[in-house]
């Protein structure tokens, strides 16, 4: 573990909006070819510390590393300065994202997602880009749905597009922000089983989830975030079976982030 | 002799003014689009001062009534030394006027975006430019083209103001037919029909961006 490079490393990361503090003194590090579940209830900072990796939300303090390579500030964090604009971008796109509502782009068909960053930042010939994005899509079962525009799909596949514009990019690690949770319930499953089938394959992921049974399963490693700090980083077994802190085992007793209202479901 | 007669032997002369209130209108597009959608770059995205400076002229251009702005340029700017003929006059004054309208609908419509749409590409590794060129304005060019489409024709329209400052397009046509023949209504009329058939050139290349829109966005 002590020689390979983290995929992310995260350093003393804090974000406060406008006074208040929803990250605090975070460090975190990602290994790579592994995926990690942050779990945590309503409020306690894991989608900001998401887009805190790849910079949509900048970090008020610390620093960011993927790969080795820093994102978004540049030296040491007295003489910490912004990266520019290029150099943010082209950081980025070894960072892949997928947003909790698809964030599609609506004029574009299906492919014409898949393929714009790929064609157009990465410059990678059109026809060389267009057929890798077919065989992607084939292999979360959207071949056939390649030159449909996104309005005419359910959520479910809206989320699988999203899944591989980002795996269009070839990225170092795939961020995915609650991917299920703007989803109806029988749609939920068939993004999963996609996620699943990617941390089968050693992609690095790290993903924000309110899907307990998923996490337990898909996970290696469990981060568990409450107000704006990590209380926990377990693996999945010892997580759930023997958490360490009262927070984690009243969240996992809850069964769910969000305390349901009660008699909701009697 | 009948007027719609009058009006049929001057058919050159309405051709050579209709000729010139389309070559204007085009012309003025061809400058103001490109214009407009910079001017909202400007107003979206430069800093305070650049930007609440050209937020200032586009409310003052949009307070002034387009034949001032016209006699401004024709007759005010020889004064100051830049002396343009009329039908130029003409078009600088149609296009600055128009610019100041576009750069404001262009402006709404980028707000009207989709911010999730714009994070996505910022995350994605997208550049500034290509932000505005591939993402944000083939979606603008989508949206916005009813408002689009009527500033075209409130430009076609302003254009008639022109012949106060001797520009040869329609109307300037139609009042001269009128005139040299004593025959005031079938002219005119005549006018009115090329103002409306240029009317519905436009609202069916709006009609046709909505089909496109409908395909795409259901």
């Amino acid at each position: 573990m002590a020689e390979t490079v983290p995929a992310i490393a995260v350093r003393g990361v804090c974000k406060d909006f406008g006074g208040f503090e929803v990250l605090r003194d975070i460090d975190l590090d990602i290994a790579p070819g592994t995926t990690t579940c942050i779990l945590g209830p309503s409020g306690s900072g894991k989608s900001t510390l998401l887009r805190c990796l790849n910079w949509l939300d900048a970090p008020s303090a610390g620093s960011i590393r993927i790969d080795g390579e820093p994102i978004g500030r540049i030296g040491t964090d007295k003489a910490a300065r912004p990266m520019d604009r290029r150099a943010l971008a082209a950081a980025r796109t070894r960072i892949g994202m997928v947003f909790q509502h698809f964030a599609l782009w609506p004029h574009l068909t299906v492919l014409g997602n898949v393929t714009e960053a790929p064609v157009h930042v990465l410059g990678r010939p059109r026809r060389e880009a267009e057929a890798e994005g077919r065989s992607i899509l084939a292999r979360v079962g959207l071949a056939e749905k390649a030159d449909m525009y996104p309005h005419t799909l359910s959520g479910g596949q809206k989320q699988r597009v999203a899944i591989s514009r980002a795996l269009a990019m070839r990225p170092r690690v795939i961020l995915f922000d609650e991917p299920t949770s703007a989803l109806d319930p029988e749609m939920v499953g068939e993004v999963l089983g996609v996620i699943r089938e990617l941390a089968r394959e050693g992609l690095t992921m790290v993903i924000v989830t309110h899907e307990m049974s998923f996490a337990r399963d898909v996970a290696d490693t469990i981060v568990f975030m409450e107000g704006g700090c990590i209380r926990e980083v377990a693996t999945p077994h010892d997580f759930f079976t023997a958490p360490r802190t009262d927070r984690a085992k009243g969240f996992i007793l809850r069964g769910s982030s969000t305390p349901e209202p009660p008699l909701k479901k009697a | 002799m009948n007027g719609f007669q009058v009006v049929w032997e001057n058919r050159d002369v309405f051709l050579w003014g209709a000729g010139n209130t389309v070559s204007l209108v085009l012309g003025c597009l061809l400058l103001s689009l490109p214009l407009g959608v910079l001017a909202a770059v400007v107003l979206t995205e430069a800093a305070a001062p650049l930007r609440r400076l050209l937020a200032e002229l586009v409310d003052l251009l949009r307070c002034v009534p387009f034949l001032l702005l016209a006699y401004v340029v024709y007759y005010g700017l020889p004064e100051l030394g830049l002396r343009l003929d009329s039908w130029w006059a003409g078009l600088v004054s149609l296009t600055v006027y128009t610019t100041a309208y576009l750069a404001e609908i262009f402006r709404s419509a980028f707000r009207a975006v989709a911010k999730d749409n714009i994070e996505a590409a910022q995350a994605f590794g997208l550049s500034r430019s290509l932000l505005y060129r591939r993402i944000i304005l083939p979606q603008v060019a989508i949206t916005a083209a009813p408002m689009i489409g009527n500033q075209i024709i409130t430009t076609i329209r302003d254009s008639a103001l022109l012949m106060i400052i001797t520009v040869q397009e329609l109307t300037f046509a139609a009042n001269f037919v009128s005139a040299n023949h004593f025959t005031p209504f079938a002219p005119f009329a005549a006018a009115v029909g090329l103002y409306l058939l240029l009317s519905f050139l436009v609202e069916a290349g709006v009609r046709r961006m909505e089909r496109v829109r409908m395909v795409r966005y259901g």
